[in-house]
């Protein structure tokens, strides 16, 4: 079992209606008003059902190896293009030394590979104070936050 | 030069402390060979044939003295003593321990260096011109702009994991692509428009490898302020659509040739019009910020060709060489840009002892108010000398091993480091450049066959640019065996502009030992064919392929 976290540690699960990118396609309309949870898989661009996203309370973007970095643009797009203010929620194969790239691209909620240690990962989430770039957090980059 | 401050150290300070964390954990066994792979790639840690490669970040090329002394340390304390200048302008160290490469990163830290993004499917370093801010052709110097894409690409969240490796150049001077830009992921031109605003004008999809490419002009004119926004929307594009079932396919030149250069371009403007007004709008706050650490150095008032440079000239002829071939016009009078060949016979092209690092080191403090560049034919340059100078550095070089008078010349080449260090490798590199170079040993031939890029690539990974070289050589396995595949008439890019082509193959390959012999037949060819002043490429270019290849092979029944 992934060990499911925020920034500061363990977390409860809540439950809600799965369903995947084709399902709620097919069934949006029956589907709307229930409690949803949109899974995602990582060749699932934003694109495809961005001006949806209000209706699913949590998105799950699912990383099929820790080295496929789509689901960062997907996590980014959701948050920044479409407004996204629902769990964004990584699962699949996260890993500690991933954390902060998810954090900084909307994630809030990882669903933290069984064999990762929790103390490890949750220090990951301050590996940098000030990063370069803006981000899905901060929409200034470090040239509009310099103090000089 | 970019002097960092609280920020840009803190960064690095945490970079080194959160590898430091993860070599750890590795050794630990809390993290798997296959999940330390990348880490240690964006930490610029290779594993190679005999030990691990720690390929150092030269951000642009531009390097200060200091630096310069701490990687002659690193090349004393951690490696053999000696240190490698590769193409893409970096650093690369061939003997370090792996446990000790947290370190050395540490080491580099107090110094402003680092070894960030060298490797891995990130946004690698930028690369530029090594004559920046020097030259007076220039629209403007180009290092602020790499500074800024520098500070944009480093630990990018979006970016980290790229279906393969990102590398973008800039060129400044009009007419000429000085930084191989139709080769990059991104080729950036800086360029002014009719209202004499400074902008860029923007290619995409070229690239080396397995399949070499010249990128397409993707924007004809972007604005000095959109630079970061266009690049984060153009590589967000390919974050997602770029193919990432097969790792030679999986360059942003072959999404661009999948969707075709316009519908590339609609992708890239429809997510670039949607932030390009945003926060992450280039200020020029930032811009005058990071121009200021490229202003000019306290020149004084000289006038150009002062008589002891004169008398010097005079005198000695090997000098005279010298400055004519590793010695170029500055743009201020009385100085001139110098040249350092790291190409001496006998040593694989961009190799340098600690010891000599430590005397340039010397030598960028005495002649150049402190600093060097290293470029991408992989020699190093002091860009500030007074001219009244240049006798006595060209002594002081000379004693070095670094006056070699071939800048530009077939001996000047190009050369990965092969089958002697790179697992991956086909066939060894270096034994082939250094029987050219013994072959052609004589400055006077050399003089007489003027300006040709001679480019050796161990394997199709092309470090060595074998596509671009006029005379292109490439590492191939036969059954086991090395064997040496030639191509002509590759150039990359070069006096003029969109000039930049791929080389075509001439033939089936050779054995190792024939590579001499098969050089000295181009070479023949060329000479006996050539007209009046016409160089390699532009003979080449006039009397075609089959001849040259008949010249080799024998003609075909």
């Amino acid at each position: 079992m992934a060990k499911l976290i925020n920034t500061t540690g363990l977390i409860q699960d809540t439950e809600l209606t799965q369903v995947t990118l084709s399902e709620w396609q097919e069934n949006s309309a029956s589907l709307k008003g229930q409690s949803l949870e949109l899974v995602l898989t990582s060749d699932q661009t934003a694109d495809l059902f961005g001006e949806d996203a209000d209706n699913f309370a949590r998105i799950s973007i699912e990383f099929p190896k820790f080295t496929d970095g789509r689901g960062y643009s997907a996590a980014r797009l959701l948050r920044e293009r479409y407004g996204y203010k629902g769990e964004l929620r990584a699962i699949g194969d996260v890993l500690i030394d991933q954390l902060f790239f998810m954090k900084r691209c909307g994630f809030d909620t990882y669903a933290l590979r069984e064999d990762q240690v929790l103390e490890d990962a949750i220090a990951a989430f301050s590996t940098f104070t000030a990063p370069y770039q803006n981000d899905a957090n901060d929409q200034r980059p470090l040239f509009r936050r310099r103090l000089n | 030069m970019y002097v960092y401050d609280q920020y840009d150290q803190q960064l690095l300070n945490e970079r080194v402390a959160q590898f430091k964390g993860q070599m750890e954990r590795y050794l630990d066994g809390k993290i798997s060979e296959e999940e330390f792979l990348p880490l240690r790639l964006q930490n610029g840690i290779y594993v190679q044939r005999y030990a691990p490669m720690l390929r150092v970040a030269v951000p642009y090329g531009a390097l200060n003295s200091a630096q310069v002394r701490k990687l002659a340390y690193v090349a004393r304390t951690y490696d053999k003593g000696y240190a490698h200048f590769s193409t893409r302008q970096n650093v690369q160290f061939n003997w370090p321990e792996l446990s000790q490469c947290p370190q050395i990163l540490a080491d580099l830290a107090e110094v402003e260096m680092h070894a960030v993004q060298t490797s891995g499917n990130c946004i690698r370093n930028t690369t530029t011109d090594e004559y920046a801010g020097v030259i007076a052709e220039e629209v403007v110097d180009p290092r602020p702009y790499c500074e800024i894409i520098r500070q944009w690409s480093t630990f990018h969240p979006e970016f980290a994991f790229l279906p393969r490796k990102f590398k973008i150049a800039v060129n400044s001077v009009p007419g000429e692509d000085r930084a191989s830009i139709a080769m990059h992921d991104i080729g950036i031109n800086i360029v002014k428009n009719d209202a004499g605003e400074v902008g860029y004008r923007v290619l995409v999809g070229g690239g080396l490898g397995r399949t070499p490419i010249l990128g397409e002009e993707i924007c004809a004119f972007l604005p000095e302020e959109d630079l970061l926004t266009y690049l984060d929307a153009t590589i967000r594009v390919y974050n997602q659509f770029g193919r990432r079932d097969n790792k030679y396919k999986a360059r942003i030149k072959i999404l661009v040739k999948a969707l075709g250069i316009d519908r590339m371009r609609e992708l890239v403007e429809e997510e670039f019009n949607r932030i390009k007004e945003g926060e992450g709008k280039l200020t020029q706050a930032e811009l005058e910020r990071v121009k200021q650490y490229f202003t000019d150095p306290a020149y004084k008032a000289l006038e150009n060709e002062p008589a002891a440079l004169v008398e010097a000239r005079s005198d000695n002829k090997a000098f005279a060489r010298w400055l004519e071939r590793n010695v170029r016009a500055h743009k201020k009078s009385g100085y001139a840009v110098v040249t350092l060949t790291l190409k001496q016979i006998g040593t694989p092209p961009g190799d340098v002892t600690a010891e000599q690092l430590d005397a340039v080191a010397d030598l960028a403090d005495e002649y150049s108010f402190g600093e060097l560049r290293s470029t991408h034919q992989q020699n190093l340059v002091l860009a500030d000398v007074e001219q009244a100078e240049l006798f006595a550095l060209w002594q002081k070089l000379k004693a070095l091993g670094m006056a070699t008078p071939t800048l530009g010349l077939l001996t000047d080449m190009i050369c990965c480091p092969g089958g002697d260090f790179c697992a991956l490798a086909n066939a060894k590199s270096i034994p082939v450049a250094e029987d050219i170079q013994a072959r052609f040993e004589d400055l006077d031939y050399l003089w007489d066959l003027g300006d040709i890029d001679l480019n050796i690539s161990g394997c199709m990974n092309a470090c060595g640019h074998h596509h671009i070289g006029n005379i292109g050589v490439l590492g191939v396995d036969k059954k086991g065996e090395e064997f040496y595949q030639v191509s002509l008439g590759g150039n990359s890019g070069g006096n003029k502009a969109d000039d930049a082509s791929l080389g075509k193959i001439l033939g089936p390959s050779f054995a190792r030992d024939a590579m001499p012999d098969v050089i000295a037949k181009i070479l023949d060819f060329y000479v006996t064919s050539r007209h009046e002043g016409e160089t390699f490429l532009e003979a080449y270019r006039r009397i075609g392929h089959t001849p040259f290849k008949e010249a080799v092979y024998g003609k075909a029944d």
